[in-house]
């Protein structure tokens, strides 16, 4: 007899080992998942979310372990189930795919053999069986030449390609229930909307109950008919997909939803000064092609310019021809009116100085071998020479600016902080040379949602207050919107648009710039599937 | 990607530009001699005559790159010149005793991979148990131990206490193959020990980062058997890694007989070029020191191709 | 301190030998019971009262003997070390940090003499120049230190990519700086572990020579001469030669517990 609730979790803890000794991370959570539903499991990093989406087949990453509770898989439990029991549902009745599919496929076997290995070792059909179905399903989730795509190796597909070929592989057995663990955050926003179309196609038209596991709530929204709110492993909310958007309960929930609007528009464009000049650069990194081409672009004091453009667009490369890591091989960059040697090694020191950069990741941006007051201080000595007292005074005082408390962080090993507070660190350790222009680049996409944010406010902050001007480089169209005065979009290493703010976002755009912003996930339940309605539409006429 | 099979032929370009260097080096090293060569070597009180002799032997009156010309092309040859310590041909001393110092390493070869690849992979699987950990305590012991305190222990117990093998490992042609045998398995079980320890270790670690892999994961997850996964995952991709252990450690192998033959007594190409070279007698010692160098890099060429040929994305990139 | 408190009980005994060793090396002339070169009896004796571990092949008390060769033996190997970890390191970080052609021109002088097996290198260098402590210490070194460059440079490569390098780069500062200060520190544990590996390679190395005969040349005190010196010994059934060669394990075990313990630390870090 076969139960109402597929999948039904009872005050589940899990714990992890580290730190010599088993700390909680996921803390009393009871769920329940009925065939052909979606529910959507969000919460930032640390949440616990995909520790509970593996406990949901019995498996725990090593370092962990199923501490109490129940687990009941379609009235089977389990907790405590024999290693062969849990073997024979893995893959058969609860499928998983996971969020790095180079990772996840093996690179000695061909695709078809993968997708085949699973119902032919389960014993529910032969290979020629399951490669038919294969073929078949390839076709249903838009993979080119569904016939012969599966005899190739995964080096050989594209990111989005492999991940729509796992999503693929987790429907071999015909389960009934699929785990998806934050199956499109490797991927660009254009490559996230085909990959959701697939699990839409399976979940939706296929009746498949599925556990969708991410950080975005724009995302979960388009898929999901209940989502539950984590946060520390413990749970903050749960609700019905269109009552959670609209009536969030929980103030955590309401600050997730928040929409970013932080700068006020500014139209003067043409009254402030030019701090930067890009005019007709190239740059090459083996000599004979060009990784950028003809890149023309200017920057005003005062303002931000936000640099948009997917994976190998060429943004980074931007940035480090401005830096100078990577000299222009053509074309000229002028800094506050003067010409900028191309070349790192020739610029002078106050040009240096004046030109700072924050960076993506802030871990691997600070020493870990030093303590926050050597990573301000070092530019104060460096530039100006402060040093003593005096150093320690100014060391302080950008402390306070960048709101953290100077007595308690100041002696601090990098290691020791949070994401957040690294990333503040480092926009002292820029603030401290007394910068007129500041290169961030994706300064935030490595932070959680509600810290990425403050971040935004603080550089919108100390952008009024000293006049800075920012070269802002992202893929996240939200930041842009939150926070740029003019938008800059690259493809493939050229410009194909800018202008103000207010220019770009409204219609009519450059065919990618569309294409662009109409991929960027809206907080709206019918958004992907309107999308998809359109795009067929067009595809058609 | 390029095809692997140019990736393979640059490769042993590579090698054998390395070998002409190595040649190069051999030969300078010579001529770098601070003085004159022949008072260094033979001495303040040499006579006129065995100054002339030596001088004559290593062709002295030559320009250098002449010279060097003439000692690669008779090398290649197979004219090693002549012995300065008694005047042989270099050829008639090296041949037979390069041949028993590969019939040694092979023997221990023979031993040693089968062993260490199979306690290896066990170590992997069954890792922080019981016996990984006793595995790992007695590697790491026989890596620290000088080959010849393994020798002399191996002496001790099977020589002098129980008499089953001969202390001295004497080898010659009129042996049969089982005597031969006999008389190498200490030598061999000596150098066993030293590799055995090496290429174990290194292959436990190769398959550990492969058991690490998300696809061992996900393969898990789709319910695959375990042994399943070890053979059909683990396996094909750990086989690049482990052949490159092997054959690197066989270079090593190569370099580790010299010690062995000498406390042995073996007649073999190591103990050749250690008595060359308390003697100085510098043309045997160019041209042994050529042949375990060209041994030597010859077996890390190998070492490289057969993992390349191995790794699946470069086979697979020639196949497609 | 605290780590030594963590630490696991293979560290600690590693701990104990290696200062053990280094107590008797330091204060050899103090413990030993005879001088260096003093013959105290018959040739090959039993352990007696008046020769704890007997005699050697000339009758010396082998136990002097033992204590000043840890002496000879360790202070030698220390030297090479340190010599071949300064030139690997530097150049290497400057390999690492300056990159393009420094880097090419390095490296493929480096692979050259890494296709040449390390013992054959030596005894060809042996066999020209002939055996005397200065040609043993720079030979070893020299060839040792290829194996610390390639570590190094492999370490400061892995910071080098790392992006508080980048910003120090962009400060203008200079090679001393970035390396002294913004790699050195990071690479420091991997570099401590591979100083054992290292000691453990030229102790063995230089045990191995002189086992060959063209080590430290007598009447010196070492351990891989004694044994050399002391092998035919072991035909009679006498185990003198073990003695030497057990010292020898007996220290090279000890490092090589602390550098794994290390190595372990050191990767536990990255986790």
């Amino acid at each position: 007899m076969k139960s109402e609730n597929l999948l039904q979790i009872r005050n589940l803890f899990i714990e992890g080992f580290y730190e010599n000794q088993w700390n909680t991370i996921v803390d009393d959570i009871s769920l329940d998942l009925k065939r052909g539903e979606v529910l959507g499991l969000i919460g930032e990093s640390g949440a616990g979310k995909s520790t509970i989406g593996l406990a949901a087949m019995g498996y725990t990453r090593q370092g962990c372990r199923l501490a109490s509770g129940s687990i009941k898989l379609d009235g089977m439990e389990l907790f405590g189930a024999s290693e062969e029991q849990l073997r024979s549902i893995r893959g058969e009745k609860i499928a998983y795919v996971a969020q790095s599919a180079a990772a996840s496929f093996n690179p000695s076997h061909r695709i078809i053999h993968q997708y085949a290995e699973g119902p032919v070792q389960h014993g529910i059909m032969d290979y020629e069986q399951a490669r038919k179905n294969a073929v078949k399903i390839y076709d249903r989730l838009f993979l080119p030449d569904p016939e012969k795509i599966g005899l190739k190796y995964p080096h050989e597909l594209s990111g989005g390609q492999l991940q729509r070929a796992m999503v693929a592989m987790s429907m071999s057995c015909e389960p009934d229930i699929i785990v998806f663990d934050e199956p499109t955050t490797a991927l660009d926003v254009t490559t996230q909307i085909e990959v959701l179309a697939s699990v839409k196609e399976i979940t939706e038209k296929m009746n498949k109950a599925a556990l969708y596991i991410t950080h975005d709530l724009a995302v979960v929204a388009q898929v999901a008919h209940r989502i539950m709110v984590l946060r520390n492993g413990g749970l903050v909310e749960e609700g019905e997909t269109r009552r959670l958007i609209k009536k969030p309960k929980e103030k955590y929930t309401r600050d997730l939803l928040s929409v970013r609007t932080l700068s006020e528009d500014k139209n003067d464009e043409d009254k402030t000064d030019v701090i930067l000049k890009v005019k007709d650069v190239y740059a090459t990194y083996n000599g004979v092609d060009n990784v950028l081409e003809d890149i023309n672009l200017t920057v005003r004091q005062g303002r931000t310019v936000a640099l948009v453009g997917e994976s190998g667009s060429g943004k980074s490369t931007l940035a480090r021809v401005i830096t100078g890591m990577l000299p222009a091989t053509r074309g000229e960059i002028s800094f506050l009116g003067q010409p900028l040697s191309p070349d790192l090694k020739h610029r002078d020191k106050n040009n240096l100085r004046r030109l700072q950069m924050i960076y993506q990741m802030p871990d691997t941006a600070l020493n870990p071998k030093q303590t926050v007051r050597t990573v301000i201080g070092r530019p104060l000595d460096f530039y100006f020479g402060t040093r003593g007292k005096e150093a320690e005074k100014r060391i302080r005082d950008l402390l306070t600016r960048i709101e953290l408390e100077p007595a308690k962080y100041i002696d601090r090993l990098t290691p020791e902080l949070s994401g957040g507070e690294k990333q503040r660190i480092c926009i002292a350790r820029a603030l401290a040379a007394e910068p007129d222009f500041i290169i961030c680049d994706e300064v935030t996409s490595a932070l959680d949602q509600l810290v990425a944010e403050g971040i935004l406010a603080l550089l919108q902050d100390l952008q009024r207050e000293m006049n800075i001007s920012y070269l802002f480089i992202t893929h996240d169209l939200a930041t842009v919107k939150a926070i740029a005065d003019k938008i800059v979009i690259m493809l493939e290493g050229r410009i194909i648009e800018q202008g103000e703010k207010t220019e770009v976002l409204t219609p009519p755009h450059h065919a990618y710039t569309d294409k662009l912003l109409a991929s960027v996930p809206v907080m709206d339940p019918d958004w992907l599937d309107n999308l998809l309605d359109k795009r067929a539409s067009t595809f058609l006429s | 990607m390029k095809p692997v099979i140019w990736l393979i032929l640059r490769r042993a370009g590579f090698g054998f530009l390395t070998i002409i260097v190595i040649s190069l080096i051999i030969f300078i090293g010579v001529e770098l001699l601070p003085g004159d060569v022949a008072e260094a070597v033979l001495g303040q009180n040499a006579t006129q005559e065995t100054v002339e002799a030596f001088r004559k032997a290593l062709k002295l009156e030559l320009p250098p790159h002449v010279r060097y010309w003439v000692w690669l092309t008779d090398f290649v040859q197979g004219d090693f010149g002549r012995s300065l310590a008694n005047g042989r041909e270099v050829s008639g001393l090296i041949g037979w005793r390069f041949a028993n110092t590969l019939f040694l390493a092979l023997t221990t070869a023979a031993i040693a991979i089968p062993l260490s690849v199979m306690l290896g992979m066990m170590a992997a699987f069954y890792r922080n148990t019981l016996f990984d950990k006793v595995i790992s305590i007695t590697t790491l012991s026989f890596i620290s131990f000088p080959e010849f305190f393994i020798a002399y222990i191996l002496i001790t117990l099977f020589s002098v206490q129980f008499n089953i093998f001969p202390s001295m490992a004497n080898i010659n042609e009129s042996m049969t193959l089982v005597a031969k045998l006999h008389a190498v398995l200490l030598p061999a079980l000596t150098l066993t020990c030293v590799v055995t320890a090496h290429m174990m270790r290194q292959t436990r670690a190769a398959i550990i980062n492969v058991l690490a892999s998300a696809y061992i994961e996900m393969a898990e997850l789709k319910g695959i058997r375990r042994l399943r996964i070890i053979m059909r995952h683990a396996f094909p991709n750990s086989l690049s890694p482990v052949i490159n252990v092997v054959a690197l450690n066989l270079a090593y192998l190569i370099v580790g007989v010299v010690i062995v033959e000498v406390v042995f007594v073996y007649p073999g190409l190591g103990q050749l070029l250690v008595d060359s070279v308390s003697k100085r007698d510098i043309p045997v010692v160019q041209a042994s020191g050529l042949i375990f160098a060209g041994a030597y890099i010859s077996l890390n060429m190998m070492a490289d191709i057969l993992s390349m040929l191995a790794n699946p994305r470069l086979r697979q990139s020639q196949t497609s | 301190m605290n780590l030594l408190i963590k630490s696991p009980l293979s560290a600690r005994i590693g701990l104990c030998i290696v200062l053990f060793n280094i107590i008797v090396a330091i204060f050899a002339p103090l413990i030993a019971p005879y001088s260096e070169t003093e013959v105290v009896g018959d040739v090959w004796e039993q352990m007696s009262g008046n020769s704890l571990l007997g005699t050697d092949h000339l009758g010396r008390d082998l136990m002097s003997r033992l204590i000043f060769g840890a002496r000879n033996t360790i202070a030698l190997a220390f030297i090479t070390t340190m010599l071949s970890f300064l030139s690997g390191t530097t150049l290497g970080f400057v390999a690492a940090v300056k990159g393009g052609w420094i880097d090419n021109l390095f490296s493929r002088i480096i692979d050259i003499i890494m296709a040449f097996p390390t013992l054959i290198f030596a005894l060809m260098i042996l066999s020209v120049m002939g055996s005397s402590v200065m040609i043993l210490i720079v030979t070893i070194a020299m060839l040792d230190s290829t194996r610390v460059y390639r570590l190094a440079r492999a370490v400061a490569m892995d910071i080098e990519v790392m992006d508080f390098v980048e910003v120090a780069r962009l400060r203008g500062e200079g090679l001393w700086w970035i390396m002294r200060r913004e790699i050195l520190p990071n690479a420091m544990p991997s570099l401590v572990a591979e100083f054992g590996l290292r000691f453990c390679f030229v102790f063995l190395f230089i045990a191995s020579l002189s086992f060959l005969g063209l080590g430290l040349q007598p009447p010196l005190a070492d351990w891989g001469g004694m044994v050399r010196e002391n092998a035919g010994a072991i035909t009679f059934g006498i185990f003198i030669p073990l003695i030497p060669a057990a010292a020898i394990a007996f220290l090279t075990v000890g490092v090589n517990l602390i550098v794994d313990w290390f190595l372990h630390l050191a990767s536990g870090m990255h986790n």
